[in-house]
């Protein structure tokens, strides 16, 4: 079965992205991550010396701000932090700069659907602005399920609040590699395939989660490939 | 191992505590190797599990779990309150979870644990979302007067997979819940009817004094690490080893929630199906456990 979408798209279309790099002055890297209207404004602070809370003489520390649109931070931002902070984690080579923390503050411009990955791929061109050292990108996605099974990609507020169950997923970025083909593979999958991280919400049958996570993984391949052309030609300059 | 040769010598000699708490990967790993964990456990078996319904005397529902020696006291307490306009034949239920000083050595006095909002909003998230509770059946009369259900859980001793003890603990306090008995005055209030002045007042629910539940949410967290996957961790591997996952299936098997917030260890499709598979066997046990508590209750 079919479903209409609002705004014409086809299931696996995603909304126009846009990023743009260093927007904020003071900041040591920023960046925009628009996806349709919902817009996430991400700055990193950093690496700078640890706050005792944090310090970690092994590790560099990461430390997430997350300011909603309107009103006070509460639960879901608490969530949404944690879930930040740990993706960032596992894509930054912490051991580089131990003892230090740096801070990345996430301020949420407008919400219309799928703010999290939203928040997620801002807050990783933030980090490559930033020039903190990081094993990979990290490219989120949102898959919504409907009723009938029927799997929609990157759904506006709209859309979210129709669906049965969403699924965030967070893949590594393809990576290029001199190496042979074959050479990156994992049980036989390669590494873009690997989740970093997933949140779900609503109820689903396994086999529709599974289907959810492969189509993810086509989508954050072209996402991943955006994510490269818009961070390259600053490169050289720098 | 991956130390140095040069310290064979001064391994040797190391005590296993002192190895332990030096080289915890390292101590692991060789665990690991042979299948086992060091508290002798396989790697794929959680923890003695244990639940206690009506624990709490004065709470309308209330369960003391243990998962090994992780603790969670739940608690359910119901008040009569006006619904909201949008949806004036539905009750509510506000769940709050504490961590307080006393479940670990990582939470201060006066500093609140950075988890507890977060599991918090997991544990209504995953509760809401799996359809457990048809908040149609906590209407009294539509429009006027509905239940709020306050469920507060208490972590009592935090030693990993806090999630899956928590949630089995909300499910147990729900499955023990008894509501009270509530009567219109001559106002058109509703209030709670009392054990010594019964009679008069016609109870507004006489016969919906218990909730069903149907498809109840089980949890199990595993860790990922290499290519081990070790079910219900305690807090010493979850601090060793960080990629956690928690798979949540209801009674049907439809999956509620699959949680992997970051970690190291990428998930590839073959371990989610492993964790999956792992977790289903898990949902059995741990009905089992949830029925046999509850037939201990009916008999006494």
């Amino acid at each position: 079965m079919e479903v209409d979408r609002v705004d014409g798209r086809t299931p696996n279309q995603l909304r126009p992205l846009a990023c743009s790099r260093n927007v904020l002055n003071r900041a040591h890297g920023s960046a925009s991550w628009c996806q349709g209207d919902t817009k996430v404004l991400a700055a990193v602070y950093g690496p700078k010396a640890g706050t005792k809370r944090n310090e970690n003489p092994e590790k560099a520390c990461i430390e997430v701000i997350w300011k909603p649109k309107t009103g006070q931070s509460g639960k879901t931002e608490r969530e949404y932090e944690m879930i930040l902070k740990r993706t960032l984690q596992s894509i930054c080579i912490l051991t580089l700069n131990p003892n230090t923390t740096t801070s990345v503050i996430i301020q949420v411009v407008n919400d219309d659907g799928a703010l999290l990955p939203c928040a997620i791929n801002a807050a990783c061109a933030a980090l490559v602005d930033a020039g903190i050292p990081l094993k990979h990108l990290a490219v989120a996605i949102c898959c919504c399920l409907a009723e009938s099974g029927y799997v929609i990609l990157d759904p506006s507020k709209l859309e979210e609040q129709k669906m049965k169950a969403f699924v965030y997923l967070v893949f590594p970025n393809s990576v290029l590699s001199a190496l042979p083909e074959g050479h990156l593979k994992v049980q036989g999958e390669p590494m873009e395939h690997g989740i970093i991280t997933s949140v779900t919400q609503g109820a689903m049958p396994v086999d529709d989660y599974l289907h959810c996570l492969e189509r993810g993984r086509a989508a954050t391949a072209k996402m991943s490939a955006f994510l490269r052309k818009s961070l390259q030609p600053k490169l050289p300059t720098e | 191992m991956g130390l140095p040769d040069s310290s064979g010598g001064f391994l040797s000699e190391l005590d296993v505590d002192a190895f332990r708490r030096l080289f915890p990967l390292q101590f692991y790993e060789s665990h690991l190797v042979k299948s086992k964990r060091p508290d002798g456990r396989s790697l794929a078996k959680a923890r003695e599990t244990s639940s206690a319904l009506g624990a709490v005397a004065s709470a309308d529902g209330s369960a003391l779990v243990k998962i090994g020696s992780t603790t969670m006291l739940a608690a359910i307490k119901m008040e009569v309150m006006t619904p909201s306009k949008e949806s004036p034949d539905e009750g509510c239920i506000a769940i709050e979870f504490y961590m307080p000083p006393i479940c670990s050595p990582i939470v201060r006095p006066g500093r609140p644990a950075d988890t507890a909002p977060v599991v918090s909003k997991q544990l209504s998230d995953t509760i809401l979302s799996s359809g457990m509770i048809n908040l149609k059946e906590l209407s009294l009369i539509s429009g006027k007067a509905a239940w709020m259900a306050y469920l507060d859980i208490y972590c009592l001793d935090a030693d990993g997979a806090l999630f899956d003890a928590a949630l089995l603990s909300a499910v147990a306090a729900f499955s023990h819940l008894q509501i009270p008995v509530v009567s219109m005055n001559d106002e058109g209030k509703v209030v709670v009817v009392s054990e010594e002045n019964e009679g008069g007042k016609e109870p507004v629910n006489k016969e919906k004094r218990k909730l069903t539940l149907c498809s109840i949410p089980f949890s199990l967290t595993c860790i990922l690490y290499k290519n081990y996957i070790l079910a219900d961790p305690t807090a010493e591997e979850e601090s060793i080893m960080e990629t956690l996952v928690t798979v949540v299936l209801d009674s049907s098997g439809q999956l509620v929630s699959l949680y992997k917030p970051g970690g190291p260890v990428l998930a590839y499709t073959s371990a989610i199906q492993d964790c999956v598979a792992l977790t289903r066997q898990r949902v059995r046990e741990l009905q089992t456990i949830l029925d046999e508590a509850t037939a201990g209750m009916e008999v006494d």
